[in-house]
């Protein structure tokens, strides 16, 4: 699939890759086309590129001239690590604004917490991310401007490449403390949208729970209403929730390119918009299987977590 | 223990609902509620335990062994909600949670208001299982609502009921969604637990068969207000207000009036 969409976009890499001069010799881009193996059939290029992918061969990057696998095996987990944060943060906060309005119902903390979400969900990633950037790090210098870390205190041994992780691992403070700082601006811009939909999702869902018998049936027996909550109405609620959740991660992931790009964080999104802009074909595939898996196994994830939750959903 | 509703009336904003009911139940007795839909029957029933839609507004009095009901601080009422006064709901395909075992319904509130371990709480619920004549109750306790019958499940609910050995329980239409066949069943099981636990049980039907089966005394409501009150026989034989009459009238003949015996019938098998 990412290979047929590669090789649809109208634009020739040869032209975006070499110089003017280069471009009006021949032999160099008959050079250039073979070495990339461009000179043969589509069908070859395929087959070619599938038996790659068996041996775990991507190709090589026409840019960074290295292979696509040793460049993703780099930039992914910083990605991992950027929409993990996002992820994490987006369902912390979500479900319990969601809950608190649902609770708070057509009071003014519900009517408040609406109005935010729908700002969070129609507010642009990339104008957020440069309007946090100029006035979280620019004007009000309270947060780390780009990149993972501070610079001058090195890094980390990679481990799981991971910062926050590899630095606790080292027991390296400082790296640590760096390395969230420099997380929670583009992790919070990267959730906004997340928490807004959760937010809206999870508030119809509990108030669709609250309404059921059972709710009533567990208040009759006399339970404390948290147990009621937790127990009770959050576990009917998270079947929603969770189906949500894994569509809108899905959307995280394309947010990662804008977000990655204002704050200089080197990660997938990075490399995907450096590649598409250059017509890096062997890279551009490389990122579209990364997230094509990612997509996969977030679907799983979500259908294993539908049959924890619900007995019903379970194979017999 | 008995429970004693005088003057009770409720509106929803600011629509009345209930136009000051007078009900009072003793234990060892099953108490009919009977009425067209929307006459207020469950209303009066959910009233008793605070479980009013929001925006509700409750004047009168419910009292339990003369203790007051309605001005309950939230925790004490939830001492006597499940505690002392349970209910069992219509539907029982949609009052048990779906996703939450069998056993863990019957333990958590009884874990809550008992104060037992979890192995007790165990013991209990398996008992109970059995006294609510559900077949194999130690595998029962496993298992999820979806995978017991609409007879079966409505013997859970009335266990769930009954774990804390509740004085009073209110009965919403226990038997209107279950299938005639084991309607009988169901109510012969009320019958038998409200002789041999002293329960007081307010059964509240639209059904004037069920309660020709099962109650002692019988109350007839109509537009928020009890229109006739008395033992079932006279209630139901020599009806003294017009729209008992009417109800009794709407009656297939076969059903008409309780038959002789029903009730002897249902005290023997279960005692």
């Amino acid at each position: 699939m990412t290979f047929v969409l590669t090789n649809l976009v109208p634009g020739d890499p040869v032209a975006a890759n070499l110089g003017q001069r280069a471009l009006g010799d021949p032999a160099i881009v008959a050079q250039w086309r073979a070495d990339h193996g461009l000179d043969r059939p589509l069908w070859q290029q395929y087959a070619l590129h599938l038996q790659g992918l068996l041996h775990g061969d991507l190709g090589t990057s026409q840019q960074s001239h290295r292979p696509v696998s040793q460049d993703l095996a780099e930039f992914v987990p910083a990605t991992l690590e950027l929409a993990g944060a996002a992820i994490l943060v987006s369902l912390v906060l979500g479900v319990a604004f969601g809950v608190i309005a649902a609770l708070r119902r057509d009071r003014l903390s519900d009517h408040t917490l609406r109005v935010l979400s729908l700002v969070g969900i129609s507010v642009p990633t990339f104008w957020l991310a440069l309007l946090a950037f100029y006035v979280f790090f620019y004007r009000l210098q309270i947060t780390p401007g780009s990149g993972r870390v501070d610079a001058a205190l090195g890094s980390a041994p990679a481990v799981t490449g991971l910062q926050t992780v590899d630095a606790l691992l080292a027991g390296r403070w400082d790296i640590f403390t760096s390395a969230v700082g420099h997380l929670i601006t583009p992790a919070l811009v990267l959730a906004l949208y997340t928490i807004g939909l959760l937010t809206r999702f999870t508030r119809s869902a509990v108030l669709e729970v609250l309404g059921q018998d059972y709710v009533r049936a567990a208040r009759a027996k006399g339970l404390p209403g948290r147990v009621i909550l937790f127990r009770y109405v959050l576990r009917s609620a998270l079947v929603p929730i969770i189906t949500v959740a894994g569509l809108a991660f899905g959307s995280l992931l394309s947010g990662t390119v804008l977000v990655e790009a204002i704050f200089a964080w080197p990660g997938v999104g990075q490399y995907a918009y450096k590649s598409a802009t250059t017509l890096d074909l062997p890279a551009v595939m490389g990122v579209g299987l990364v997230v094509g898996v990612v997509y996969l196994v977030i679907n799983l994830v979500v259908d294993v977590l539908y049959g924890v939750i619900d007995p019903r959903v379970r194979l017999q | 223990m008995t429970l004693d509703i005088t003057g009770l009336k409720v509106s929803i904003r600011g629509k009345a609902i209930l136009g000051g009911v007078d009900l009072s139940l003793r234990e060892g007795q099953v108490h009919g509620l009977a009425g067209e839909s929307g006459s207020g029957k469950t209303m009066t029933g959910l009233a008793v335990l605070g479980l009013l839609p929001h925006g509700s507004q409750v004047t009168g009095s419910v009292t339990l062994g003369g203790r007051e009901l309605l001005t309950l601080a939230p925790k004490e009422l939830n001492e006597v909600r499940g505690g002392q006064v349970a209910m069992v709901f219509q539907d029982p395909a949609t009052s048990l949670h779906p996703m939450l075992t069998v056993g863990r319904q019957l333990t958590e509130h009884m874990r809550h208001h008992l104060r037992i371990d979890k192995r007790e709480a165990r013991r209990r619920a398996v008992e109970l299982l059995g006294k609510v004549r559900i077949p194999g109750a130690e595998e029962a306790y496993g298992r999820f609502p979806h995978q017991f019958s609409g007879g079966m499940r409505q013997r859970v609910a009335i266990a769930v009921a009954l774990a804390c050995s509740p004085k009073v329980l209110i009965a919403d239409e226990p038997t209107t969604a279950l299938d005639v066949t084991v309607q009988a069943g169901v109510l012969r099981l009320l019958r038998g637990l409200c002789d041999e636990l002293g329960l007081a049980v307010l059964l509240v039907t639209h059904d004037l068969g069920v309660m020709s089966a099962v109650a002692d005394e019988v109350s007839v409501m109509k537009d928020g207000l009890v229109v006739e009150t008395g033992p079932r026989e006279r209630v139901l034989r020599e009806p003294a207000h017009a729209y008992t009459r009417s109800l009794l009238d709407s009656l297939p003949d076969s059903e008409r009036g309780p038959r002789p015996g029903t009730r002897g019938d249902i005290r023997t098998e279960e005692s």
